[in-house]
């Protein structure tokens, strides 16, 4: 894939968070519809990747670049980001008290249709396609009368985020441990949820700790994390055997041969 | 800077949108304060006996006491003698019959702060009493609300016309000799709002009294006295805006309501004063007593209060329940930015049996507002079986507020119940980046957050006064993250 086919490019990055470094030196190519899964053991940087991509201002970029869109995306606000497409499916989704949880898509899908100098909608015509999203994910409609993520378990949290992913179309969705914390039943529903937004124009970046997920969204690529780097990288068979081997080995492995 | 500090310091420095000045003649008695000053306040409303004594007796009682100190805020001291104690706009001919006959500058005045007083155009159906600095200047729908039996009045005209029922009412929940503020107010108060609602009516619209400070180095000192005879019903909304001046003025004012047997009384607030510049200069002084008597059996009072505005905001609307199952609540939000203080919470005194309580205190705090809820919650021995439920919750922005909470609790009996929650929060970083990466600009999620934090004390709000005191909140919010 030539450079400007690509969605999203990481070159050499580098990120901190009051002065440690915990990203260091990540490359990673996209293209569109393509789905990137990111594998690694617990603090090997996964989520720190996902929020700098997000731009999250905790973390300190100190060192490379990323493109999207042939444009540099380090350049761009959250809300930018946001409005360029690109949305992520927080691992902790947070608590909003007293804001209703489709008040509050519906003044996130305004404001991004607004800056894209789309129409509005009404709240009629919101609703209707909130209805229709919610479905994807077998949402039940007493979501919509509660507070973001008030009171949700687990499960109902990962789902809503899913739910707001299909309202706000991203082009470019990151997952970050959408899986964790969910039973096998639910599981089921929110990949049938992921699987059912794959499409050509929208590329993911699914992240998870477990390969259990892979079985149901199969990626196009494998990427493992240790230590602020992508230390191996290869087909969906990789997620399997780290499944047989265990993280330590394939990280080892990786060590050795260097 | 972070954009999260830019983005609140930008809300910061909106404008105060009340603070244009009107010019219109007025007339005013000389500065200061004595007994002859109080009887040409008196002579001026040309009002009874018994008025002029009453107010006597509060001077003189007033002259013994001194000004309070035990409030969590801190200004220079006030001089009583450099305050106009009247201040009213001068009639042009004998004074308002009518609309028609209110001076258009006044008319404009309201209008620009988008109350309207000419009643085609209030389709709400609210009826407005309009406060001037000192005097009432108009009051709408009068005559569909005297068909029910409702007096919606002036004070100085009920004065004139119901003395019989000011004098059993004036001062029977605040006493002349309450506090040091009540006690002033007691003896120059110069208007106000009265309403009286009959045996079994329920009032027929929203009562609102909109009050306007307009004249310099003037205090306003204004009056309200509610009754709601057995089994009434009336909701009354109160605003308040000032004009923008380098001088701090004073503003102390009485709030009594009476409800009797099976009564019930809704009192809402949207206090915004002028609250001062970024620099914490100008503003008003809101030192203010506020109680309702919950006199009679199963009889319910319930102040809602949204409060953004003053440099100081010292007032705790409180309800005596005397009556068995008497029901007391308050709901509050109080907003202090830039260099606003607030010491402000209730009082419920559990008289009669099986009487219930509940406090809901939402403050907020922006740039260096302080902001105090101070509470007492006292169950007497003789009120068996009675209840209180507390929640005070504080959201920070910012790093340079603080957030304080003085719970007071006397229980007397031990049937009685009483719980108290309170939380602290910051609006967290999480928070905002949860709501800027789906698409919404820092700002917007700032007042929407507020909003949330704020939703259970809105909901009590009458619609209308809901949307505004919503508005109000996110202009108001003058914060920063440190
Ligand atoms: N806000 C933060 N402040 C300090 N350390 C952090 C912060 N966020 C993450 N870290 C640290 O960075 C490392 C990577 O964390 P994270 O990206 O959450 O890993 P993963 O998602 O792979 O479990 C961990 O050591 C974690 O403690
Ligand atoms: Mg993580």
């Amino acid at each position: 894939m030539t450079r400007s086919e690509l969605l999203l490019r990481v070159k050499d990055l580098h990120a901190t968070v009051g002065g440690k470094e915990i990203l260091r030196g990540i490359d990673l190519e996209v293209g569109p519809g393509e789905v990137h899964a990111i594998m690694g053991p617990n603090g090997s940087g996964k989520s720190t990747f996902a929020q700098v991509l997000a731009g999250r201002e905790t973390f300190e970029v100190t060192k490379g670049e990323v493109l999207y869109q042939g444009q540099d995306l380090l350049a761009l606000s959250p809300e930018e980001r946001a409005v360029a497409g690109i949305f992520m499916a927080f691992q902790y989704p947070v608590e909003i008290p007293g804001v209703g949880n489709l008040y509050f898509l519906r003044t996130a899908l305004n404001a991004l249709r607004k800056r894209r100098g789309e129409e509005e909608l009404d709240a009629m015509d919101f609703l209707a396609l909130a209805k229709q999203k919610m479905k994807l994910v077998a949402m039940d409609e007493s979501f919509t009368g509660r507070s973001v993520n008030e009171g949700f378990s687990g499960g109902e949290k990962k789902r809503n985020e899913i739910f707001q992913m299909a309202v706000l179309d991203p082009r470019l969705a990151i997952l970050d441990e959408t899986d964790s914390g969910l039973d096998i039943d639910a599981l089921r529903t929110v990949a049938s949820g992921v699987n059912s937004l794959r499409s050509k124009d929208r590329a993911m970046i699914v992240i998870t700790h477990y390969q259990r997920l892979l079985e149901y969204i199969v990626p196009d690529r494998v990427h493992v994390m240790g230590n602020g780097r992508i230390v191996r990288s290869g087909g969906r068979e990789l997620a399997l055997e780290l499944e047989q081997k265990g993280y330590a080995q394939v990280e080892g492995r990786r060590e050795a041969a260097r | 800077m972070s954009t999260s500090a830019k983005t609140l310091q930008e809300l910061t420095n909106r404008q105060y949108k009340h603070g244009f000045v009107t010019d219109i003649e007025a007339d005013t008695v000389p500065r200061g304060l004595n007994e002859d000053v109080i009887r040409l306040i008196s002579a001026k409303k040309n009002e009874p006996e018994f008025m002029l004594d009453w107010r006597l007796k509060a001077y003189r009682h007033w002259l013994t006491m001194k000004e309070p100190r035990w409030q969590n805020v801190r200004y220079p001291p006030i001089d009583y003698q450099d305050i106009v104690y009247y201040s009213a706009p001068k009639p042009k001919g004998q004074g308002p019959k009518s609309l028609e006959e209110v001076d258009p500058e006044l008319l404009k005045a309201f209008e620009k702060l988008g109350i309207p007083l000419e009643e085609q155009k209030r389709l709400s159906g609210v009826a407005v009493d309009a406060v001037f600095d000192s005097v009432s200047v108009a009051t709408t729908f009068k005559e569909k609300l005297a068909k029910a039996g409702v007096i919606f009045s002036s004070f100085s005209e009920a004065v004139q016309k119901h003395p019989d029922l000011v004098k059993k009412y004036l001062g029977s929940v605040v006493p002349y000799s309450d506090n040091f503020f009540a006690t002033l107010n007691s003896a120059v108060f110069s208007d106000g709002s009265f309403v009286y609602i009959p045996k079994g009516v329920r009032c027929p619209m929203e009562l609102s009294t909109y009050f306007r400070i307009n004249a310099e180095n003037t205090g306003q000192f204004e009056r309200t006295l509610i009754v709601a005879e057995e089994g009434s019903y009336v909701s009354y909304l109160e605003g308040c805006t000032a004009p923008m001046r380098d001088k701090n003025q004073l503003h102390a004012a009485v709030v009594e309501l009476v409800a009797l047997d099976n009564a019930q009384i809704k009192y809402s607030t949207v206090q915004n004063w002028y609250p001062g510049d970024a620099q914490g200069k100008g503003g008003i002084y809101n030192f203010v007593t506020k109680r309702g008597a919950a006199r009679g059996r199963a009889s319910k009072i319930s102040w809602t209060q949204v409060e953004t505005g003053s440099a100081i905001t010292w007032k705790y609307p409180s309800v005596i329940l005397q009556g068995d199952d008497a029901v007391g609540e308050f709901h509050s939000v109080a907003l202090t930015n830039n260099y606003q203080q607030a010491d402000t919470g209730t009082k419920m005194i559990h008289i009669g049996k099986n009487t219930r309580s509940t406090i809901l205190s939402k403050g907020i705090s922006a740039g260096h507002g302080q902001n105090t809820y101070r509470g007492l919650v006292k169950i007497q021995k003789g009120a068996t079986g009675s209840r209180n439920y507390t929640q005070c919750d504080s959201l920070l922005l910012g790093n340079r507020c603080g957030a304080h909470t003085m719970p007071y609790i006397e229980v007397k009996n031990t049937s009685s119940q009483v719980e108290h929650e309170a939380s602290t929060s910051k609006i967290g970083e999480d928070q905002l980046f949860y709501c800027t990466q789906r698409g919404i600009s820092e700002e917007d999620a700032v007042s929407m957050i507020v909003n949330g934090f704020c939703r259970e004390v809105f909901k009590e709000l009458p619609m209308e006064f809901a949307v505004e005191a919503q508005k109000l909140l996110s202009v108001s919010l003058e914060g920063s993250i440190g």
